[in-house]
């Protein structure tokens, strides 16, 4: 509890410098077009869930109010993570835009534990507006957070997303991860006419933007602790090599393109390596580069299959997947290249794809049994495991940041289709992101403010 | 001596699907059914130098440019010997013909697994022509995972048409 209370006064400290900060949306020139509008499916209901009312937001000037629904975004963002149950719409049946508006008793009868009032205000700069908002205990009729947050018209989700975090973050303690990336593939069509595509969208699935485009297979994207980098394998060279590639400016370079696979990229919790997975010693084995000296080391040495390499938070140690076992189980090993690799998983036939959760404690995995794949969570310190999604074939989970949701894909019928689970299970959102088979979705790193 | 014909003309008919492998992807197309090529024959008198360039075309052993695997697995199947057999005569015959043998998964498991299967049964085919006389210098693996299917349903019917190492021929001589 100690470190989340650190994370909350760290990030309030942030909140309170970008108390009038002007956004400008670096991915404006992206809007989404009307096809690739995420499809939101709250699945099992959230009984348990915090209940909390967003009341629409009211807005004061002249020209038109901003596309974007300020207040609807902030509630969809606070609904999908299984942590609150927002408000239905039709139920607010009052609509104060100021706190000293609230009527407690109103609130007290809905039974709502808290109450987010705003209002957006055209600044006359440009096209900026300044979303003003508060966040109220209902039961204590105590203000939590009165802030406001400036943006342009055109970059309102980025300003909503990062309400939704700083709401997230008082009540809970911990820091939101609304307002993040993911990256993700889509392939379309099949044999000679496939396409593949390596995006980057909003948490949500908005702003979808194209990173790189190919004929040949792209797979495993990887952020860099910074968010401005993703590492990814393409097969535009006939063999598989690994980028990396500076979102912003589209300029890539070749990391690995040895005789064999060059597969798995993963960043070091600092950035400053690279582990992955090459075959040029004759079967695929885990190497880290240091991305300065471009010095590789060999972490593994088996005959069996060694990839999938996820770091543990504080750079020591390494979870892979090997089959060594006879099938695939996940090991940990030291990042120094010394010692053995320890076995990890014991619960289930096939263990792979690990994700770790900000604190080392979680590993989230694709667990399978027959022909049936599901998103499974290991929980380091009981040994537990539990599935967290229904199957059949899902594939690459993907911890928040916050560890608060998992992304993963999943195949229904003839179609690769990404969904957001709650860590706890409780809520699950279908991202329709496009066209094609949307797979291999890897949530950024929080975002930097200018990014 | 009739199981083992009526297999290979199965693998003979599986493969006639992929036939035209000058180029480096799979082309779907619907399964041509052939009418009885005594493939046993033709792979018993090509040991001498016989093969030509066309024979790629023609050989109905040759023709044969696709070994496929049981789940999880990379053995070469008994059924596939002769296959890679008289690949290995060709290349031992024309020491300039370079093949690529790509490895496929089917679509269950991580990509990343896949990826690294794929490889392991192409390698394979590859020691499997090497010990029947091709030189390493002439055989390339490249694997593809589960990237480049070529149905997508998610049935066995499918899968096992994926669990594959294609024989691509980059050089003919």
């Amino acid at each position: 509890m100690k470190t989340d209370f650190l994370m909350l006064k760290r990030f309030l400290a942030q909140s309170l410098a970008a108390f009038t900060l002007a956004l400008f949306a670096s991915i404006a020139g992206a809007q989404a077009l009307k096809s690739d509008v995420p499809t939101i499916d709250i699945k099992n209901g959230t009984a348990s869930a915090t209940p909390i009312t967003v009341v629409p937001f009211s807005y004061e000037g002249a020209a038109l109010p901003p596309e974007t629904n300020v207040d609807e975004v902030i509630g969809t963002d606070l609904n999908r993570c299984g942590q609150f149950r927002v408000l239905p719409k039709e139920s607010v049946v009052e609509r104060p835009a100021h706190g000293n508006e609230i009527k407690f008793p109103t609130w007290n009868m809905l039974k709502q534990a808290y109450i987010v009032v705003g209002r957006q205000i055209e600044t006359g700069n440009g096209g900026e507006v300044r979303v003003e908002f508060e966040l109220w205990d209902v039961a204590q009729q105590k203000q939590m957070l009165g802030l406001a947050i400036s943006g342009q018209r055109t970059g309102m989700r980025d300003v909503a997303h990062q309400i939704a975090d700083l709401v997230y973050e008082k009540i809970t303690g911990v820091r939101g991860a609304f307002w993040t990336r993911i990256a993700y593939i889509v392939s379309t069509g099949l044999g000679n006419n496939i396409s593949y595509a390596l995006m980057v969208a909003d948490s949500d699935g908005y702003n979808p933007q194209t990173v790189v485009r190919s004929h040949e297979p792209l797979l495993s994207p990887a952020w860099s602790p910074d968010g401005r980098k993703l590492a990814y394998v393409s097969f535009e060279r006939g063999n598989s090599s690994i980028y990396i590639q500076e979102i912003s400016t589209g300029a890539r370079e070749v990391i690995s393109s040895a005789k064999g696979i060059n597969g798995a990229p993963a960043f070091s919790p600092d950035g400053s390596k690279l582990a992955m997975t090459l075959s040029y010693g004759g079967n695929p084995d885990i190497y880290v580069m240091d991305l300065a000296t471009r010095h590789t080391t060999q972490l593994t040495k088996h005959f069996a299959i060694d990839t999938e390499a996820a770091w543990m938070p504080d750079g020591q140690s390494l979870i892979f997947l090997s089959d060594r076992s006879g099938k695939p189980q996940l090991y940990q090993t030291s990042a120094n290249g010394g010692g053995d690799a320890t076995r990890i998983t014991f619960q289930g036939e096939y263990n792979a794809n690990p994700s770790i959760s900000y604190d080392g404690k979680r590993i989230a995995m694709v667990q399978g049994s027959g022909n049936v794949y599901r998103i499974a969570v290991l929980d380091r310190a009981s040994g537990e495991t539990k599935a967290i999604s229904p199957g059949s074939l899902d594939d690459h989970p993907s911890f928040a940041p916050n560890a608060s949701m998992i992304l993963y894909a999943a195949t229904e019928g003839s179609r690769d289709v990404l969904w957001a689970v709650s860590t706890n299970a409780n809520v699950r959102q279908r991202l329709l992101l496009a066209d094609g088979d949307v797979r291999e979705p890897t949530w950024s790193p929080y975002r930097q403010r200018g990014q | 001596m009739k199981l083992p014909v009526r297999v290979l003309l199965t693998a003979a008919v599986a493969s006639a699907t992929l036939v035209a492998c000058s180029s480096n992807k799979p082309k779907p197309q619907p399964p041509v059914t052939q009418t009885g090529t005594d493939t046993m024959t033709d792979r018993n008198t090509n040991n001498g130098g016989k093969y030509t360039v066309e024979s790629l075309d023609t050989d109905s052993c040759l023709r044969q440019r696709v070994v496929y695997f049981d789940f999880d697995h990379s053995e070469i199947k008994p059924e596939f010997q002769a296959q890679i057999a008289c690949h290995a005569s060709y290349l031992r015959q024309f020491p300039g013909a370079r093949v690529t043998l790509e490895g496929n998964a089917d679509e269950r498991g991580t990509r990343e697994y896949n990826l690294g299967l794929g490889e392991r049964r192409g390698n394979a085919v590859s020691s499997a022509l090497g010990s029947s006389g091709a030189s390493s210098s002439q055989l390339n693996v490249v694997s593809y995972g589960e990237e480049r299917p070529t149905c997508k349903d998610h049935n066995e019917g499918c899968w096992q048409k994926n669990r594959r190492v294609e024989i691509v021929y980059t050089s003919k001589q």
